[in-house]
């Protein structure tokens, strides 16, 4: 569809770094999801951060799929990170009564890594094809 | 007290690209407008609400976005009209919590807490009207 890019994810060690850079449309969204999931089992992850510092508008659908996202990379093992939430984002959600509970959160992308401990070393295997 | 109305755009709200661009003209007319970052993602956030609403809900309808000035100060309103099935428990739905599909069940009650002016009429069969309308911070 128009107007629509996917969400690069890039390994730093045995982390992965996903940049949302662009109007998150709900396909997207829910793509990058299942992109994220799929990283993870490729690459043996054991860290996910997801930089937000681009995104100016976070409704209550983009809200669950980034929280939901995390949920589900835990669940898989990987850690992770939600950063770089813009203070107008955060107070919108917080008014709108969703505190995102249960997602770690950092300021930028340095302080999220920091908060992973992250572990830069070499990748896991991931799981066998 | 007069209310004036500087420009009214009713645009469609038939698929997801239009949900899209319902938030994008929100944004760029509360900051054309001088709204603060708060003011501008708290109307921006509501609209977004709404329009999904209409179009998951609603299965698909109208937003009409209009620029205000009352007594010199700036506001926008935004009003959707859809022609789904109506909300028949509509104290429930704006209670929160209360979702029938895709939504955490904040749409209605999250955007009402946004905005400073928030109005909405439903029923069974007639489909839902719901109206925002955001002014800007006077300091």
């Amino acid at each position: 569809m128009k107007g629509q890019g996917s969400i690069p994810i890039l390994r730093v060690g045995s982390t992965l770094l996903a940049t949302v850079h662009v109007e998150l449309y709900d396909t997207v969204a829910e793509a990058f999801q299942q992109d994220v999931l799929l990283a993870i089992e490729r690459t043996g992850a054991v860290g996910l951060i997801v930089d937000i510092s681009g995104l100016e508008t976070v409704d209550s659908y983009v809200a669950r799929v980034l929280a939901d996202t995390g949920r589900m990379a835990r669940l898989m093992g990987a850690d992770t990170v939600l950063c770089g939430m813009r203070p107008e984002v955060a107070a919108t959600l917080i008014r709108m009564g969703y505190a995102m509970e249960g997602v770690k959160t950092a300021l930028n992308v340095d302080d999220g890594l920091a908060r992973l401990g992250a572990s830069t070393g070499p990748l896991g295997k991931g799981r066998p094809a | 007290m007069s209310r004036e109305v500087l420009s009214s755009v009713v645009m469609p709200i038939a698929g997801e690209d239009d949900v899209v661009l319902v938030r994008r003209r929100v944004r760029d007319l509360a900051q054309a407008q001088g709204f603060d970052a708060f003011a501008t993602a708290a109307v921006t956030t509501a609209a977004s609400e709404l329009a999904r609403n209409a179009l998951v809900h609603g299965k698909g309808g109208r937003a009409t976005v209009r620029e205000l000035n009352e007594d010199g100060r700036a506001g926008l309103s935004i009003q959707f009209q859809d022609q789904g099935p109506g909300i028949a428990d509509l104290e429930r739905a704006l209670a929160g919590g209360y979702s029938t599909a895709r939504s955490l069940g904040l749409g209605l009650s999250g955007a009402r807490r946004l905005v400073d002016e928030f109005d909405i009429d439903s029923a069974p069969g007639r489909g839902t009207m719901a109206s925002i309308t955001k002014w800007k911070r006077l300091y």
